[in-house]
Parts: C-alpha cells; sequence; structure tokens
C-alpha cells in the first residue's frame, strides 16, 4: 500500500543531498546567470557587428574611416564593421578564412570589391555594397518604410524564457535521469529496494523534489535577472508559473524514462546529451527554426521542450492567457503521463 | 512430478533447489537450505563460489531461474521486507545526509521500527551522529549499515560479509552487536571470509563452493568429522581449506 510517509522522507532526502552538494546546487542557479549576462553584455553593446567589411590598403594603426575611399552610405551603415588590412595577400588570406565577409579596395572612385562564392554573408553584403552607390535620393516614393505597431520584443526577452527552459531540461534529465542511474551503480537504490519502498513511492518523491527544486532556482534566477535586465513581462506571473510548472513535470518525467534502467554513467550521459542537442536547436532556446524545412518542424513538434518555450514566451512576450495557452498544456500533460508510465512500467532498482 | 518441500514450522526460511545462472553459467546451481527460526547460521565460499547469489535471492533483491523459497512456511509476500534487515556487501549511502537522517529517513520506510536513539546507542554511533555518511571512515560506515539493517528490529538478519576491511576491534564491536540479536532470538544469515568470525558467531555453517553445498552442520560437527589427521589443525579454516582446497580469499 503506498505510503506518504516513506513519500515524504525520500522527498525530504532528496531536497537535502541537493541542497548540501554546494557545487552542483550553486551551479544551477549560477549557470543561467551566466548565460544571460553574457548575452546581455553582448547584445547591449554598441559594437555589435553582423557583417564585416575589409578595406585594404590602410594602416591599421591609422585608420580613420571618413578618410577611406569607399562609398559614403557604407561608413555610416549599422551592422557593417570595417576591417583595416595593410596588404591585398592579407586581406584575401581573411576573406578565404571567413574571418570577413566581403573585400574593397581603399582607391575609388571605381569601385573594386572580392567575396567568397561560398560565403551566404558576403552575398548579401554584395548587394548592400552595390546599393552603397545609389543616392538615397533614388529611393524616395519608390520605397516606403512602415513602423511596427505596438511595443517591440528584445531578442534578450525573447532568448530569457529560452534560457530557463534549457536549464530546466538540463537540470531534469541529469538532476534525475544521470543521478538515479548513479544511485543503481553505487548501490543506493539496491538498498531501498530491501525496505518496504516501491519503485511508485521512490519515483513520485524524486519527481516532486525535482519540480519543486527547479521551479525555486527558475524564481531565483528570474527575479535575480530581471533585476539587472528588467524583462518585458507582457502576461500574468500565475499563468507562466502553470506553465513553467507542466513543462518542468513533463521535463522530469522524460528524465525518469532515462533513469529506469542501466548502471553505465557514461551511457546515459551520452544518451542524455543525444537528446538535449536537439531539443536545444530545435525548440527554439537560441533561434527560431521558422524557414527550416517542414521535416524539421515536425521533428520538433514531438519535443516537450518546443510546447514549453512555445507556451511561456506567449505568456511572457505575447501576453497570452491560460486560455490560449491551453493546447500546449495539454501536450506538456499527456506526454508527462506517457513518459511517467513507460519510466514506472520499465524502471528497475538494480538492473 | 519433482519433490516438494514442505516447510517445517521451526524454519524461518527454506530454500528449494535454487538455481540461478548468469550468461549460460552457473551460479547457483541446486540449493537446498532449511534455517532454523532464532539461529545464527553462516555461509562460507571462496570468492564467487554463490554465497552472495544465494544470500540475494533469499533477500528478494534478484530472482532465481527455479527453484523455491519460503519464508514463515509460505511465500514471500508484501511484509516480507517489514520483516528482514539487510546489510550489504557494497553498499554507498546518501552522501550529502547525516548519520542521524539517514537512520531516520529508513526508519520512516518501516510501519514499526526501533527508536533512532537507540540503533545509534548500539552502533555507537553517538560522536558521528551529525557527519555526514560522506565524511565517516569505513568501520563507521559499516556499524551504520547494520545500524540500517536492525533498525526495524527484524526477525531474520541477512548480513553478507559485515567486518569486510574493518580492524580487529571494530570486527570485534560488529560480533557483539550480532550475537546480542541473536540471543534476542533474531535468526541471522551470515556470509563472511572470516573463518574465526563464522565459529565464534554461528552456530549451523553451510560451506559453497562452484554453486553448490558440499558441507552443512555445526563447526563443532565439521571440525570433528574433517579434522581427524595429526597434521590438521582443529579450526574451521582446515574443514575449509580441506573440503575446498583453495584460500578463502582466492
Amino acid at each position: 500500500m503506498m505510503s506518504f510517509k516513506r513519500m515524504w522522507a525520500l522527498f525530504v532526502a532528496r531536497n537535502f543531498e541537493f541542497i548540501r552538494d554546494r557545487a552542483g546546487f550553486g551551479w544551477n542557479i549560477l549557470f543561467p546567470f551566466l548565460i544571460v549576462a553574457g548575452f546581455g553584455v553582448i547584445f547591449s553593446s554598441d559594437t555589435r557587428s553582423e557583417y564585416k567589411l575589409g578595406v585594404f590598403p590602410v594602416k591599421e594603426t591609422r585608420m580613420v574611416v571618413k578618410e577611406l575611399k569607399i562609398p559614403e552610405k557604407l561608413k555610416a551603415y549599422d551592422y557593417i564593421k570595417i576591417v583595416p588590412f595593410e596588404t591585398h595577400d592579407e586581406a584575401i588570406n581573411k576573406l578565404l578564412h571567413h574571418k570577413i565577409d566581403i573585400l574593397l579596395e581603399n582607391k575609388g572612385p571605381e569601385l573594386k570589391y572580392w567575396i567568397s562564392d561560398s560565403s551566404p554573408k558576403g552575398y548579401v553584403l554584395e548587394k548592400v555594397v552595390k546599393e552603397s552607390i545609389i543616392p538615397e535620393e533614388f529611393f524616395v516614393s519608390r520605397v516606403i518604410k512602415q513602423q511596427i505597431q505596438g511595443e517591440q520584443i528584445r531578442y534578450i526577452d525573447w532568448l530569457f524564457p529560452g534560457i530557463l527552459g534549457m536549464n530546466i531540461m538540463f537540470s531534469s534529465l541529469f538532476g534525475v535521469g544521470y543521478v538515479i542511474v548513479r544511485y543503481r551503480r553505487s548501490g543506493v537504490l539496491k538498498r531501498l529496494k530491501a525496505t518496504p519502498v516501491t519503485a511508485f513511492e521512490y519515483l513520485t518523491a524524486q519527481m516532486i523534489s525535482r519540480v519543486l527544486i527547479l521551479l525555486s532556482t527558475s524564481f531565483l534566477v528570474w527575479f535575480g535577472c530581471d533585476f539587472f535586465f528588467s524583462f518585458q513581462m507582457q502576461g500574468a506571473y500565475f499563468d507562466a508559473f502553470v506553465v513553467f510548472l507542466a513543462g518542468t513535470i513533463c521535463l522530469v518525467s522524460l528524465g525518469l524514462i532515462i533513469a529506469c534502467r542501466g548502471t553505465n554513467e557514461e551511457l546515459t550521459n551520452g544518451i542524455i546529451n543525444f537528446i538535449c542537442w536537439p531539443m536545444m536547436f530545435l525548440a527554439e532556446v537560441w533561434f527560431s527554426v521558422e524557414g527550416a524545412s517542414s521535416w524539421v518542424k515536425n521533428a520538433a513538434q514531438a519535443l516537450p521542450l518546443t510546447h514549453f518555450l512555445s507556451a511561456v514566451r506567449k505568456i511572457i512576450n505575447d501576453g497570452a492567457t491560460l486560455s490560449d495557452v491551453s493546447p500546449e498544456i495539454t501536450i506538456l500533460l499527456v506526454m508527462s503521463l506517457i513518459f511517467l508510465s513507460i519510466g514506472s512500467l520499465l524502471f528497475s532498482w538494480t538492473k | 512430478m519433482g519433490l516438494r518441500l514442505i516447510p517445517h514450522e521451526s524454519n524461518i526460511i527454506e530454500v528449494k533447489d535454487l538455481k540461478k545462472s548468469y550468461s549460460g553459467s552457473p551460479a547457483v546451481d541446486g540449493i537446498n537450505l532449511s534455517i532454523a527460526s532464532g539461529s545464527c547460521f553462516g555461509l562460507l565460499g571462496p570468492n564467487g563460489a554463490g554465497k552472495t547469489t544465494t544470500v540475494e535471492m533469499m533477500e528478494n533483491i534478484i530472482s532465481q531461474d527455479s527453484g523455491d523459497i519460503f519464508y514463515k512456511q509460505d511465500a514471500r509476500n508484501k511484509t516480507f521486507n517489514q520483516e528482514i534487515g539487510i546489510q550489504f556487501q557494497q553498499t554507498e549511502l546518501l552522501a550529502y545526509l547525516t548519520v542521524e537522517e539517514t537512520l531516520k529517513t529508513f526508519a520512516a520506510f518501516y510501519d514499526k521500527h526501533l527508536p533512532v536513539a537507540d540503533i545509534i546507542d548500539l552502533c555507537m554511533l553517538e560522536n558521528v551522529k551529525n557527519s555526514l555518511n560522506n565524511k565517516i571512515s569505513g568501520g563507521q560506515r559499516q556499524r551504520l549499515l547494520l545500524g540500517l539493517a536492525l533498525l526495524n528490529d527484524p526477525d531474520l538478519i541477512f548480513l553478507d560479509e559485515p567486518t569486510t576491511g574493518l580492524d580487529p576491534q571494530a570486527r570485534k564491536h560488529i560480533w557483539e552487536i550480532i550475537r546480542d540479536r541473536n540471543l534476542k532470538g533474531k535468526t541471522i544469515i551470515l556470509t563472511t571470509h572470516y573463518m574465526e568470525e563464522a565459529q565464534s558467531i554461528c552456530d549451523t555453517i553451510a560451506i559453497m563452493d562452484n554453486g553448490r553445498i558440499i558441507e552443512q552442520g555445526s563447526p563443532e560437527a565439521l571440525i570433528d568429522k574433517h579434522c581427524k589427521d595429526v597434521d590438521c589443525p582443529e579450526n574451521l579454516e582446515s574443514v575449509f581449506l580441506k573440503l575446498t582446497g583453495k584460500s578463502l580469499r582466492e
């Protein structure tokens, strides 16, 4: 018969294990802070450049941009960094190795340039260079810029839920999957098998403990990062909490499948990485897969993190309500049920 | 039709024709045992003889390929784990719990248990009760593992090499605890590499080799039977060497 007393004892023991393991506990808090802080620094910098335009011959130490003999418009464009080279050979070498995207001769009035045909950025920058010799008046009444209505979403506001989701994913899979496999190998689970504790009691206690820990650390990270970056929260915090809860339960349940068998930590490590890395990219933690092949998008729909991040971004970035994200929550709960059932059925204390 | 074992009411555990193989190699090859309630039963054998596999099948940790195991004249049921205590040969504990927390956690698993303070006292863990499990010595760890095995005041206690790696003083202390439990009517099943330990504590000995029991009886009876030669020292180790032809730690 199921015993809440046993589950509570296991739950408390697991929490002690997590909190007292200072290295693991600290890393769980510090990791997302570092990622967000790193991106914060990168994206708040004025010198951010997407494209690199090489110019030669220029004395590197003496470069004065306004004195360069290249089109004036190019000197003023955002996201283009001008890189000086003293010789043609040196500059061509950098172009061949994709260190720069296009190379211009510092001569004039004729515009002479080199690009690598295998460089997508070079291809785009070639169009920009050509456009730069067309006077701005040419575009008047031909090209009309429209303003986006409403508040624009900063990249960091879009990225932050992804970082939190990624942290939850790693902590769920390593903190449950890897840890339970380690316990099995070291005989901790065998010792528990010799007691009246049932697999259901053990797994439930592990899951509740991990969900609680992950939600608490996510809360700390969120408000810690918010202090520095002032995230824009369009929806309700309660709605975000519900989505985080569903997402965390789902990812921890996935960890239980990994944990259900095996004593080989190296293999488990490999399996977790095999699951985590594709999920991290396909679930749009870092960038959107909009425009990717349809099979990529379909594959992404099979991953719990996709639905988790989709729902949480809708709430945080777009102000969606629980009703708006109910399809994602339903999918997460159904996946949790499937993962938990598989994990419980296949669980072994010793094999 | 095969023979059916009729469990005897004075036996706490009985096994009949127990077999277990790993990758086709027999680890336990048709063992029969009857262990009387309140006895201290020693299972001896060289490394790889099948002692741990036999004991773990009796403990219900691993399943047998064939054969029967009866506990108190019946098949083992859900209350079995409430009534037994086990000290495994190799077990790690949760590293970041203290000794006392570990005992309290395990105490919560049982419907009835001895007071944790009594176990701490019995196993002489008072001075380390607030230490983390990963900070205690080997001897203290063995005493804690023994304490966990005794926590629910079990009727049947399995001890798989409980004194391996301990200094003589720590070993003798564990012997005292085992004797104390045995005097209180608890049944002990002990595997060990230490002949003097088995001779000192156990009232019945079974010697295993190659997955089979090759001899069984009281230590005195075994010595009487196998140490008749003038040049054979009258102790259990001589019996063991004579029967298996192997050193205990080979």
